[in-house]
C-alpha cells in the first residue's frame, strides 16, 4: 500500500529559484546552473513512492540531495515545485497550522548529529514531542518511559545527553521519534555518525523495532553496506536526481548505470558474500547415533587422522555439537569409562546459517580455535568455514576475483568408512 | 579656494532647532516615556530608604550566600557596614535604586530586541548601527538633549544611563540565540515546534547563561555612568565625587568613589555566581 507519493519534486536554493527551474526546463545541467546563477540545485525531478511499512533507503554521494529530499517530506525545507503526497493528502498545500498538526502525528525524525536537547534530561528528551502537542506532563512521561524501554535506555531517564556516549544518545534521538507514535520515521544518516560496531548494534535495533511495529522508515544513507542490510527498496540519488530504485537484489543485478555500479564496486564483500558460499566440508564428522562408547572412538578417529577437532551430526546429517581432542580426553578422563560423546562437547561452539554474510560470522570465526560449522535453515550441516578460508576469500574479493567460482566447487566429503562414523 | 575659514555647514544650529522642535512639540511624548522610569525609581528608591539598613544587608548577606557562599556573604555584610560608617548609607540606596531601575528597564526593553535581532538577519542589520552609536557617543554628548528634554535629576540620570547600558544586554541577548544549534530549531520544527515554542522551549533556555552575562554587563555599566549622572544633578553615590571634584576635596571625592567599587564588587559577583549557577544547572 502507497504511503508516501513524490511527484517531480524540484528544490533550487537560492534567492530566485524560478530562474533556475527555467533553465532547468532549458536542459541546463546542476554545474552550469550554478556557474550561471549562482543558484544551487538541491533536488531535480524526484519521483517514487514508497510503501506502508517499509524501509526505504536513500543513497547518494555528498551533496546529492539526500537531506534536502528528506527535509522537503515535511517541509523543513520548503520545495520549489512538485507534490508530496501523504496518505493521499499534498503536504505542499498545508497551511502553518495544518503544517504543525502534520508534523506532530504523522511524521518524527532522527538527526545524524543526534539534535539533543542539552538542557533537558534524557526522559524530557524523549517527550519532547509530546510536550510540544500540550500531553501532560505524567502521560507523556509514561510515553517516553515506554520508548526508552523500547530502545533499551531503561533507568538512564535522569541523565543528560553530554554524560552518554554517541550510540546512547542516538537511542535518546530514537526514542524522541519513537514516543510520538508516527506513521513515517525520517532517519538522516541517523547512525553515520556512530562507530561501525554500535553501527550494525543500531541497525539491528531498528530492524527489531520494526519486526514489532511497521512503520514506513525513510532512511538516509551514503553507506552502501548500510542499504543493503535494513533498506527494503533502495533509491539512489546523483546531483540532485533519483537515478535508480529498487530492491537491493534488482539494483544489485541490474545497476541502471555507472554512477551506480560504481557505488556497488566499493562494496564491502564480507557484507555480500555469505558464510554458504565459502563453506566447506573439509572436516572429520561423527553420527551421533551410538549412545554409548562414543568418546574412545570418536578421540581414536582423530587421533588417526591427525585431526584436532570433529563435527558431531546426527542421523539426518543435522549439526549437534564440536568436540576436540582435548575435550574428548577429558571426558574420558572424568567419566570413569561412563562418559558420553556429549560430555565432551565444547560449550561455545555454535554454529551459523549459510546464509549470514560473512560480516556476521566474523566474531565466530575470529574468536574460536575451530573452524565454523555451518548449517543450512533445518539446522541440517553443510561444513565449515575456517580461519584460513575466511582470511583467503577476502583477499581474493579484495584483488578483483570471482569469489562466486571460488564457492561453487566443493571439495568431495571425507567422511570415514567406520560403521559408528559416517 | 577652500579656506575654511567661515562655517559653511551650520549643522550644530539646525540641531539645535531640531531638539527645540522635538521639546516644543513633543514634550507629551518624552513626558509619558519618563513617567514609567519616574514611579519606578522613586517607588524604589523610597523602599530602600524607609527599610532598616540591617534588613538590606540581610537581604545581601541571603542572596549573596545562596548564588555564592559564606565568603561572598561576608564580604557583602564587611562592605555594607563600612559605606554606612562611612555616612554614605542614603546614597548608596539612591543609587542602587537608579541602578535597579535602569537594568529593569534595559532588560524589559533589550532582552526582546536581542531576541527579535537573534532570529531575524534584517532586524539586526538594521539595530546594529544603532547600538554601534550608542555605545560610541561619549555620554556627555547626549547629556544635553536629554537635560533639555527630561529637565535634571534622577530621573533624567536613569535614562540617561539606560542608553548607555542598554547596547550590551541586547547583543549578549541576539548572540545567545544565534548561537542555538539549528540542528536543535531544526528538530524542534520537525517535531511540530510553533514559533512561539521554538523560542521558548530551545532557544531561550539554551541562550540564557549568555543573556545573564549581558545582564551583568548591563549592571556595571550602570554603575559605571553613577558619575556622569551626577553631573546632570542625579543624586546618590555619584553626588559626592562630583562635588569633591568641583571643590577639589580630594577626601570626599575618594570616599565616594570606594562605596562605589564596593557596591560594583558586590552586585558583579552576586550576579556572576547567578549565571555560573544557570549554566551549570543546564549542562549538568
Ligand atoms: N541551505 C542551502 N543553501 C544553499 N545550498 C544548499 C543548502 N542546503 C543544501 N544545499 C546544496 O544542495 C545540494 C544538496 O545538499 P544536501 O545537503 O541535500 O546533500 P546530501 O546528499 O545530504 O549530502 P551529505 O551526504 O553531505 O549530507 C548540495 O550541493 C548543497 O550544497
Ligand atoms: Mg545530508
Amino acid at each position: 500500500m502507497e504511503k508516501i507519493a513524490i511527484k517531480n519534486l524540484f528544490k533550487v536554493f537560492g534567492s530566485n529559484p524560478e530562474k533556475g527551474m527555467e533553465l532547468l526546463r532549458e536542459g541546463k545541467s546542476k554545474n552550469e546552473i550554478y556557474e550561471q546563477t549562482g543558484l544551487t540545485v538541491g533536488v531535480q525531478g524526484a519521483s517514487f513512492t514508497v510503501n506502508k511499512g517499509e524501509i526505504f533507503v536513500v543513497m547518494g554521494l555528498s551533496g546529492s540531495g539526500k537531506s534536502t529530499l528528506v527535509r522537503m517530506l515535511n517541509r523543513l525545507i520548503e520545495p520549489t515545485s512538485g507534490e508530496v503526497l501523504v496518505d493521499g493528502a499534498d503536504v505542499l498545500k498545508m497551511s502553518k497550522s495544518e503544517l504543525v498538526k502534520f508534523r506532530r502525528s504523522k511524521t518524527s525524525m532522527v538527526f545524524q548529529s543526534f539534535a539533543l536537547m542539552p538542557h533537558q534530561n534524557v526522559l524530557e528528551n524523549a517527550a519532547f514531542g509530546l510536550e510540544l502537542d500540550g500531553m501532560e506532563r505524567p502521560d507523556r512521561e509514561a510515553r517516553a518511559m515506554d520508548a526508552l524501554k523500547q530502545v533499551g535506555l531503561e533507568g538512564w531517564e535522569n541523565a543528560y545527553p553530554d554524560e552518554l556516549s554517541g550510540g546512547m544518545q542516538q537511542r535518546v534521538g530514537l526514542a524522541r521519534g519513537l514516543a510520538v507514535d508516527p506513521d513515517i520515521l525520517l532517519m538522516d544518516e541517523a547512525f553515520s555518525a556512530l562507530d561501525p560496531l554500535i553501527r550494525t548494534e543500531m541497525q539491528d535495533e531498528l530492524l527489531k523495532l520494526q519486526d514489532r511495529h511497521e512503520r514506513t522508515i525513510i532512511f538516509i544513507s551514503h553507506d552502501l553496506d548500510e542499504a543493503l542490510r535494513i533498506g527494503d527498496r533502495i533509491a539512489i540519488m546523483e546531483g540532485g536526481r533519483v537515478v535508480q530504485v529498487g530492491s537491493p537484489e534488482e539494483i544489485l543485478q541490474n545497476p541502471a548505470d555507472d554512477y551506480v555500479r560504481a557505488f556497488f564496486r566499493g562494496v564491502d564483500p564480507t557484507g555480500v558474500i555469505s558464510a554458504g558460499d565459502i563453506v566447506r566440508d573439509t572436516q572429520p564428522t561423527v553420527i551421533w547415533h551410538t549412545k554409548q562408547g562414543g568418546p574412545r572412538a570418536t578421540l581414536e578417529m582423530l587421533n588417526n587422522r591427525d585431526r584436532e577437532f570433529a563435527y558431531v551430526l546426527d542421523s539426518e546429517r543435522r549439526f549437534n555439537g564440536v568436540v576436540s581432542v582435548d575435550s574428548l580426553r577429558d571426558a574420558i578422563d572424568k567419566g570413569n569409562g561412563k562418559s558420553k560423546l556429549e560430555h565432551a562437547f565444547l560449550s561455545d561452539a555454535i554454529s551459523v546459517l549459510e546464509s549470514e554474510s560473512l560480516q556476521d560470522i566474523l566474531p565466530q570465526v575470529a574468536s574460536h580455535a575451530w573452524p565454523i560449522p555451518v548449517v543450512d535453515a533445518q539446522n541440517v550441516y553443510r561444513g565449515v568455514v575456517s580461519k584460513n578460508r575466511f582470511l583467503r576469500t577476502l583477499y581474493r574479493a579484495e584483488n578483483g576475483a570471482h569469489f562466486e567460482q571460488q564457492a561453487v566447487e566443493h571439495p568431495t566429503s571425507k567422511c570415514l568408512k567406520s560403521p559408528a562414523f559416517h | 579656494m577652500l579656506s575654511f575659514e567661515e562655517k559653511v555647514i551650520p549643522l550644530d544650529t539646525w540641531i539645535t532647532g531640531f531638539i527645540d522642535w522635538l521639546v516644543e512639540g513633543y514634550r507629551w511624548f518624552f513626558q509619558a516615556l519618563k513617567w514609567p522610569v519616574e514611579y519606578t525609581l522613586s517607588g524604589v528608591e523610597q523602599g530602600l530608604l524607609a527599610v532598616p539598613p540591617l534588613l538590606v544587608i540581610s537581604i545581601f548577606a541571603f542572596l549573596a550566600w545562596r548564588v555564592s557562599g559564606f565568603k561572598l556573604a561576608g564580604f557583602s555584610v564587611f562592605s555594607l557596614v563600612l559605606i554606612g560608617l562611612l555616612g554614605f548609607w542614603p546614597e548608596t540606596m539612591i543609587t542602587l535604586a537608579m541602578v535597579f531601575s535602569s537594568v529593569v528597564f534595559c532588560a524589559v526593553v533589550g532582552v526582546p530586541l536581542g531576541i527579535w535581532a537573534g532570529r531575524s538577519d534584517r532586524f539586526d542589520k538594521l539595530l546594529r548601527p544603532v547600538l554601534d552609536a550608542m555605545q560610541t557617543t561619549p555620554a556627555f554628548v547626549y547629556l544635553v538633549p536629554i537635560v533639555m528634554l527630561f529637565s535634571i535629576g534622577n530621573v533624567a540620570g536613569v535614562l540617561a544611563t539606560i542608553v548607555f547600558a542598554l547596547p550590551p544586554l541586547i547583543r549578549l541577548t541576539s548572540l545567545g540565540i544565534r548561537q542555538v544549534h539549528p540542528e536543535l530549531v531544526e528538530a524542534a520544527l520537525a517535531f511540530g515546534a510553533t514559533g512561539w515554542q521554538v523560542l521558548l522551549k530551545v532557544q531561550i533556555p539554551l541562550a540564557l547563561p549568555t543573556i545573564m552575562a549581558g545582564l551583568n554587563q548591563t549592571i556595571m555599566m550602570a554603575l559605571s555612568m553613577v558619575v556622569i549622572a551626577a553631573l546632570i544633578g542625579a543624586g546618590g553615590l555619584g553626588a559626592p565625587v562630583v562635588l569633591g571634584l568641583n571643590t577639589l576635596d580630594i577626601g570626599l571625592a575618594t570616599v565616594g568613589g570606594l562605596a562605589i567599587v564596593l557596591l560594583a564588587i558586590i552586585l558583579d559577583r552576586i550576579t556572576q555566581s547567578m549565571g555560573i549557577n544557570r549554566t551549570k544547572e543546564n549542562n549538568r
